[in-house]
């Protein structure tokens, strides 16, 4: 399914089946975006990465 | 579906769905486990018992609650592990990884006194308390070292410092943060290793696979994106990757090792880890979301 970077506009393809929460790759600008709704699919900017994230 | 257990559902707990999350996803439906994912992001929990009082998490559909019977923490943000590990375990919730587990692999500090405790080889360690009483510590261990956050992951704020005049930039920035915990620092002794290190993933009392990361940097676990190839599980890492697992408490972890100069040290124990290197490396000889699962089926 292909959907519009918030960001650029430019079309970002996301591979079935896509998940709430799933983080995608804008391959025009590079944003980092998140799925934040798959009813119907709708793309935010990703939240920035905090202090306390990692492994 | 099939339920993990008697009485309730499965939750995975994550707010950012990668790779690992998707593969986990995948692998659980391909098994017809029953499961909800959680957005931490989400999460309320009531603490007393009865109706609506228990773990749930808004959504676009309405709240999705349990009961559970077992959860899964696969959240990118350390406190938020940490605290919904332990409001599922307040309601008798079997939790992978389990709180506790957590807190010690979030903590350097706490992670190297259980690995001490085990007896395994881990680089020279020294902590000081304040940024001013670090430039000691760090002569005491001879430069260079490596100073790092205590919580934190991926390299990010480690610092080689190579001499006492680095060692008091590297302190006057520490003490400018504005984080009580920034100012405890965590020194190591710099070892002297190849431009990789090796990631092990273990499952319970199995080793899953391991990998070796390839990096230019002196930071191999940095490179997110970096070169991964598979690494031979010889019963010396194997060994050492399940003592160090055992160490701190045991569950589904990423041991970090290093190859030093007199053999392998652990360097850090992940308590939500990262393994798409390690998966694409293996290709279809492992399937590590596949043995997070056989693990969360048989822990619970």
């Amino acid at each position: 399914m292909t959907q519009t970077c918030p960001e650029c506009e430019g079309p970002v393809e996301l591979a079935e089946p896509i998940r709430l929460s799933e983080i995608a790759q804008c391959p025009d600008c590079s944003s980092e975006l998140e799925v934040t709704g798959v009813q119907p699919v709708t793309l935010a900017l990703a939240p920035e990465i905090e202090e306390d994230w990692g492994e | 579906m099939r339920r993990p257990g008697p009485g309730g559902g499965l939750a995975v707990l994550a707010s950012r769905v990668r790779y690992e999350e998707k593969r986990i996803f995948a692998a659980l439906e391909r098994r017809e486990i029953r499961y909800t994912h959680l957005d931490t992001r989400r999460v309320t929990a009531g603490l007393e018992d009865g109706p609506g009082n228990g773990i749930e998490a808004g959504s676009e559909a309405g709240p999705e609650g349990g009961p559970f019977t077992a959860a899964l923490t696969r959240e990118i943000s350390h406190s938020r592990a940490y605290y919904a590990a332990l409001l599922l375990e307040g309601r008798g919730v079997a939790t992978v990884n389990r709180a506790e587990v957590i807190a010690v692999c979030g903590d350097k500090l706490r992670t190297s006194l259980e690995l001490r405790r085990a007896g395994l080889p881990t680089p020279r360690t020294r902590v000081a308390l304040t940024p001013e009483a670090a430039l000691e510590a760090a002569e005491a261990l001879g430069f260079p070292v490596v100073v790092k956050p205590l919580t934190g992951s991926w390299g990010r704020l480690a610092a080689l410092v190579r001499d006492r005049a680095e060692a008091q930039i590297v302190m006057e920035h520490r003490a400018a943060l504005p984080s009580p915990q920034q100012h405890i620092i965590y020194l190591q002794e710099y070892i002297d290793k190849p431009d990789r290190d090796i990631r092990v993933v273990v499952a319970g009392d199995r080793v899953v696979a391991a990998s070796y990361r390839y990096s230019e940097g002196w930071r191999t676990n940095a490179a997110r994106d970096g070169r991964s190839e598979p690494c031979p599980v010889t019963p010396e890492l194997g060994g050492l990757a399940l003592a160090a697992a055992k160490a701190v408490g045991g569950g589904v972890l990423g041991v970090d090792l290093i190859e030093g100069p007199g053999g392998p040290y652990v360097l850090e124990v992940n308590h939500t880890v990262e393994f798409a290197g390690l998966q694409a490396a293996h290709g279809d000889g492992v399937d590590v979301a596949d043995a997070i699962v056989s693990h969360v089926l048989e822990a619970v």
